[in-house]
């Protein structure tokens, strides 16, 4: 028996590209890759915390970053894949619950899915309403 | 059986992407267009007293610490999955140093708020 034998390394099937192949692996990276920035957002807003634990000066300093181009860019970027997110989220969804019945037929996947997002857009356009009132 | 503990890591997935989706659109705008262009909201929302005081009360901890914690761990999972769909080899290594990140930054949130009094 050879001594090499127990070292081979097993045969690894070449996955580099696997994602081109179907527009539907395209659909689920993009779907994946929001994370990154739903990840990135959440540092921001801890790191606006942090700031504002140090005090006003350097809060202050968190906010006028917030107004340069770049932050501004950034999070209109942001704002478009949330909204991926949300769509995506509640595209999914059906397909991770057990089946709805309402009236004796099952609810199809596409009105969950539709209800989701119309209760994502409600309750957005809510938050921004009810801060535009808000006159402090 | 040795209890997996998945379903926690899912739970705060779900929980992360719900909460995303429901009002993180409107987060992204309030905090980082309408606030700092004026646009739509008063650029006073987020002025240094009134985000302290924000910070002060409970019902502010509570919606600054979930949004938060909840995004990162939604967010750790997913790409956790990401890495291991390009061909990293995602084993306790990966995921102990993802969760970690993740906790780390979960605990930082609880104490900076905590640190913040009321």
């Amino acid at each position: 028996m050879s001594a090499q034998s127990g070292k081979r390394r097993p045969y690894l099937r070449p996955i580099s590209g696997w994602w081109k192949r179907d527009p539907y692996f395209i659909r689920y990276l993009a779907m994946e890759a929001t994370s990154i920035l739903i990840a990135l957002y959440a540092l921001i807003l801890l790191f606006g915390l942090l700031r504002l634990s140090q005090g006003e000066a350097a809060y202050n300093g968190w906010l006028e970053t917030l107004q340069s181009p770049l932050s501004v860019g950034l999070h209109v970027l942001l704002l478009l894949v949330f909204g991926y997110h949300s769509y995506s989220w509640f595209k999914i969804m059906p397909k991770t619950l057990p089946a709805i019945h309402w009236r004796g037929a099952k609810v199809p996947q596409p009105v969950i899915t539709r209800i989701g997002v119309a209760a994502a857009v409600v309750l957005n356009l809510l938050v921004i309403a009810g801060l535009a009132g808000v006159q402090p | 059986m040795k209890r997996s503990n998945e379903p926690v890591f899912w739970s705060l997935f779900g929980a992360g992407g719900m909460l995303s989706a429901l009002i993180g659109a409107a987060l992204v705008f309030v905090t980082g267009i309408g606030v700092p262009l004026a646009l739509l909201l008063s650029p006073d929302l987020m002025q240094y007293q009134n985000m302290l005081a924000f910070t002060q009360h409970w019902l502010g901890k509570l919606v600054i610490f979930a949004v938060i914690a909840l995004f990162l761990w939604h967010a750790t999972l997913r790409i956790l999955l990401l890495l291991h769909d390009f061909g990293f080899r995602t084993g306790i290594g990966t995921k102990f140093i993802g969760n970690g990140l993740a906790l780390l930054c979960t605990l930082a949130a609880a104490y900076l708020l905590l640190a913040l009094g009321s």
